[in-house]
């Protein structure tokens, strides 16, 4: 029955001569700038190739659906997006959300780039999910390494937020120093949303750890840093992606200088490609793109490769099934920016950045390689 | 949260400087917070009893909130400081420059504020006004003027709390709900009838609000000024320095 | 007429899924599953004047129930049904005392401080309730042998609950019970002088209003199949308040329609986007300026001239 409909639904597709995709993400509510900036590559890519004469010469036809940052209305728009029988669904960038609507996303069977980093994700069970960026249980072992072997850290104090993604950052991360011996001197959950850091900040002063580490969304991380120079606590502060994102350093201003840390993708990395993209972006869309205006975009591409190359023709069983453990250069896709591999559960993996911020600017440290490697 | 966005759209719309447009700000908190308020919403409920009352403060607060979301984004802002964020070491301490002129500001508006209450005829006038509305009005009191003295007087106070702390909080549209909701309750464990009510009120809720999050657990941290504020209800519903008032039965 | 709207209403809902996508149908679902919680509060808040912002928190207390159950002790589904219900009856017998108390916003307070600590319980004791990560692949429920793991099918139980949910609170209102609440809320120095015994009406009205939130929580967490602490912090509390507000508090078809326009019209209406709930803001105040009985109070009063 399932292939009946998806045969008759291909038909309809090719007779109107277009390609449907949804975005289902986090347009407005708490993460509005993640899922702007997810949506926003999104939309550049599709541009993109519909200027280029669209996939398999029909034309992509973008959707937008937006959940709020609520799980409630997740599920429902996720719903309505399915109803709409998209060839393939992206989004959306709050873990949280991408675990509200497996269910019905695996049900359907359409293939979902999802941009949520939750350690979890992948292993629950839908074989249609595909990551963007990596997810913590990669991202953490990397930070942890620098920690032990740059700053040469005996003890970390951490400040994290209380949801899915903070606290699912904090347990990795916590397995990740205690297998390398690094004490953990603080504790310091925080609220979403929180605007007052001046207590929590107290504790991680009197924790007098070798080094800070923050773990939160972009606007609570900036708001973290200021309080921390204003109380005078030292450094060295440590992160992932967001607490050196674009976003975070603009509101943290010079708070946010010195911070050092992880950064899975940045259109600051020194790859010619990638700077091309983040120009293309600003040009379009008048600001600059944090990592999941990156994820987005290469998540279109991504679909597009292999539907047009590998495949000749819109299937998303056989999409799904030829992403995984699948190779993607940049020789054979430009718009993938950079060398990326899928593994048979839908995990990502690519090299990712050491970074540091210099006078308001993000500077590439080091390169990380694969892991694969 | 409004007002730091009168604020801001002043600063970057029209391109005002920066004093200007706090002025300017200031001016549309108390028109709009103040005397709309009051004429618009508080006046047609007050005869309904105050459950339709908080009820449309709720949908206000939505309406507000969704306005600045529509209208000006949902990312948090960076919002320019009155003062260098630079520190002073006093007594061995050191103390942000910032946080030292926040409290000297406080100092000043608290005690501006109880000499004008207490001092002032017009001042005397409003505590009657609020007291025993039939009596003031008998003594010739014109109370409807002294109510909208006192939503006058709480825009204004709310633009200066909101010119001292979102430079730190940062200007984002859901700021309103956390901090208004503290001040409520600080309004209300200190006692609702008493300008040093509001202020004990506060300060023991920040100080214990800060103690729970250094030593206790800051995953419950959310829980304690509600805590604290049932505790209070419970035992001295009329607040710790509040005076009785007559209850309707 | 009233009868004619009512067989026009309940056809419509009959006969809407045939016609609905599967988002139409979970959305319809939705709105039956907030109704229950909805009618809850009418009860302690409409009939028995009692104010309640905790109503969220029962919705979850029995969402949790029935996931954690039926998933970790994989129990069946109906057990978990009552127990949801009981457990809420149970706390919301206690969250009644501070009402003996105090009263109005007062009591909001208290009950607003509630939610937010069972909220945080949710989300703090990783033990009991798999925290933040909450729990997912809660089944669906089966009938006499009969799967409800379609929407359709879901929908309809969700229905049929609605209905048992709706009677049993018609005849709770019409019973000398509804009318004790009504006389603790309208006076309740008269009705205690009268001999009723307002302490214990008090704590039933609460009681009773919690079991249903108990009840809509055990359908929610199936219809979802998704149970994390975010839905069930204090803006569905809110919502729900206003829904019983808006729809008319003290109607017993009040929270029927302010469920359509809290739950439903949003949907119908996703073009308007943000405008939608400022829209939404505006009736809430003017609705609350002019007519305070909500919208079932007006269209009262309209019909009576």
């Amino acid at each position: 029955m399932r292939g009946l409909i998806a045969v008759l639904l291909l038909l309809s597709g090719s007779a109107f001569g277009q390609v449907k995709l949804a975005y289902v993400g986090e347009i407005s509510g708490q993460l509005a700038v993640s899922g702007g900036n997810f949506r926003d590559g999104i939309i550049l890519a599709v541009e993109e190739i519909n200027a280029r004469g669209g996939m398999l010469k029909q034309k992509l036809d973008l959707t937008l659906y937006d959940t709020q940052t609520n799980p409630g209305v997740a599920r429902a728009q996720m719903q309505k997006a399915i109803d709409g029988e998209p060839y393939t669904i992206f989004g959306p960038v709050l873990s949280g959300n991408v675990k509200v609507t497996l269910e019905i996303v695996k049900q359907a069977e359409v293939p979902q780039f999802i941009g949520g980093e939750a350690a979890d994700l992948v292993t629950l069970g839908n074989p249609y999910m595909f990551r963007t960026s990596f997810g913590q249980q990669i991202g953490m072992p990397k930070i942890a390494n620098y920690i032990r072997d740059e700053l040469k850290a005996k003890s970390i104090a951490l400040i994290w937020v209380n949801n899915d993604f903070g606290k699912a950052g904090r347990d990795q991360l916590l397995r990740v120093l205690k297998e390398r011996d690094i004490r953990l001197a603080a504790d310091v959950s925080t609220e979403a949303g929180q605007v007052d850091f001046a207590a929590d900040v107290v504790k991680l002063k009197s924790a007098n750890a070798d080094a800070v580490f923050v773990y939160s969304n972009e606007e609570e991380c900036a708001r973290i840093m200021r309080e921390a120079r204003k109380q005078g606590l030292k450094g060295p502060f440590v992160g992932d992606t967001t607490l050196l994102s674009q976003k975070t350093i603009e509101l943290a201003a010079e708070a946010a200088n010195g911070v050092v840390g992880h950064v899975g993708l940045t259109v600051d990395a020194p790859i010619p490609e990638v700077k091309a993209f983040g120009e293309r972006f600003q040009k379009r869309f008048k600001y600059k793109p944090d990592h999941n205006g990156l994820k987005g975009y290469t998540a279109v591409y991504a679909m597009r490769y292999v539907t047009e190359k590998k495949l000749g023709k819109l299937d998303r069983k056989a999409l799904a099934k030829t992403l995984h453990g699948l190779t993607i250069t940049p020789k054979e896709e430009p718009g993938i920016l950079m060398e990326t591999t899928w593994n048979d559960v839908g995990e990502i993996d690519r090299i990712s950045f050491l970074a540091e911020v210099v006078k308001g600017q993000q500077q590439i440290v080091k390169v990380l390689p694969k892991l694969g490697k | 949260m409004l007002p730091a966005f009168f604020i801001l759209i002043g600063t970057h719309t029209f391109g005002l400087p920066f004093w200007l447009a706090a002025i300017l700000g200031g001016v549309a908190t108390l028109i709009l917070l103040g005397l709309a308020f009051k004429k618009v919403m508080v006046d047609p409920m007050i005869h309904h009893g105050v459950l339709p009352l908080v009820i449309a403060t709720i949908g206000l607060a939505i309406l507000m909130k969704e306005a600045v979301r529509e209208f000006y984004g949902a990312d948090a802002w960076p919002f320019p400081a009155l003062w260098a964020t630079t520190d002073v070491t006093l007594f061995g301490a050191v103390f942000a420059v910032q946080s030292l002129l926040i409290l000297a500001t406080c100092i000043v508006v608290v005690g501006a504020l109880q000499l004008f209450l207490a001092g002032t005829l017009t001042g005397r006038c409003m505590q009657a006004a609020a007291q025993n509305p039939a009596v003031a009005r008998l003594l010739g009191i014109r109370v409807e003027r002294m109510i909208l003295y006192t939503f006058l007087i709480n825009a204004a106070l709310v633009w200066i709390a909101a010119l001292l702390v979102t430079p730190i909080y940062l200007a984002k549209f859901t700021n309103g709900e956390i901090l208004g909701l503290y001040a409520f309750i600080a309004a209300l464990i200190g006692g609702f009838n008493q300008v040093r009510g509001a202020i004990v009120g506060g300060l023991l809720l920040g100080v214990i609000d800060n103690f729970c999050a250094v030593y206790v657990s800051s995953s419950y941290r959310m829980a304690v000024p509600l805590l604290v504020l049932i505790a209070v209800i419970l035992v001295r519903p009329q607040g710790l320095l509040g005076r009785v008032e007559e209850r309707t039965v | 007429m009233g009868i004619g709207i009512l067989a026009l209403a309940g056809a419509f809902l009959l006969v809407a899924p045939l016609g609905l996508k599967p988002y139409g149908i979970f959305i319809l679902s939705m709105w039956a599953v907030m109704t229950i919680a909805a009618i809850g509060l009418n009860l302690t808040l409409g009939y028995a004047g009692q104010i309640s912002l905790a109503q969220a928190a029962f919705v979850g207390i029995g969402a949790y129930v029935t996931a954690w159950l039926t998933t970790k002790g994989a129990w069946p589904f109906w057990p978990t049904y009552a127990l949801g219900f009981a457990s809420c009856f149970a706390v919301g017998w206690i969250l009644g005392y501070p009402a003996l108390r105090v009263q109005h916003h007062y009591l909001a307070f208290v009950t607003l401080a509630f939610n937010t600590l069972v909220y945080l319980v949710f989300r703090n004791e990783e033990w009991l309730t798999n925290g933040i990560y909450g729990i997912s692949n809660v089944p669906r429920p089966s009938l006499f042998g009969f799967s409800l793991k379609g929407g359709r099918e879901f929908y309809y139980f969700c229905l049929a609950n609605l209905v048992f949910v709706s009677l049993a609170a018609w005849w709770l209102i019409r019973s000398p019970w509804g009318r004790a609440f009504v006389a603790v809320r309208e006076n309740p120095i008269r009705a205690l002088s009268l001999g009723v015994d307002t302490r214990r009406y008090t704590l039933m009205a609460f009681a009773i209003g919690a079991g249903l939130g108990g009840i809509s929580g055990a359908l929610y967490a199936p219809l979802t199949q998704f149970v994390d602490p975010t839905p069930f912090a204090l803006g569905l509390s809110l919502n729900l308040l206003l829904m019983v507000v808006l729809g008319g508090s003290g109607y017993f078809f009040g929270p029927f329609l302010g469920a359509i326009v809290a739950v439903l019209l949003p949907e119908w209406l996703r073009f308007a986007q943000g405008y939608y709930l400022m829209g939404y803001a505006v009736l809430v105040m003017v609705m609350m300026a002019f007519w305070p009985t909500g919208l079932l109070g007006l269209a009262d009063r309209l019909l009576k001239k």
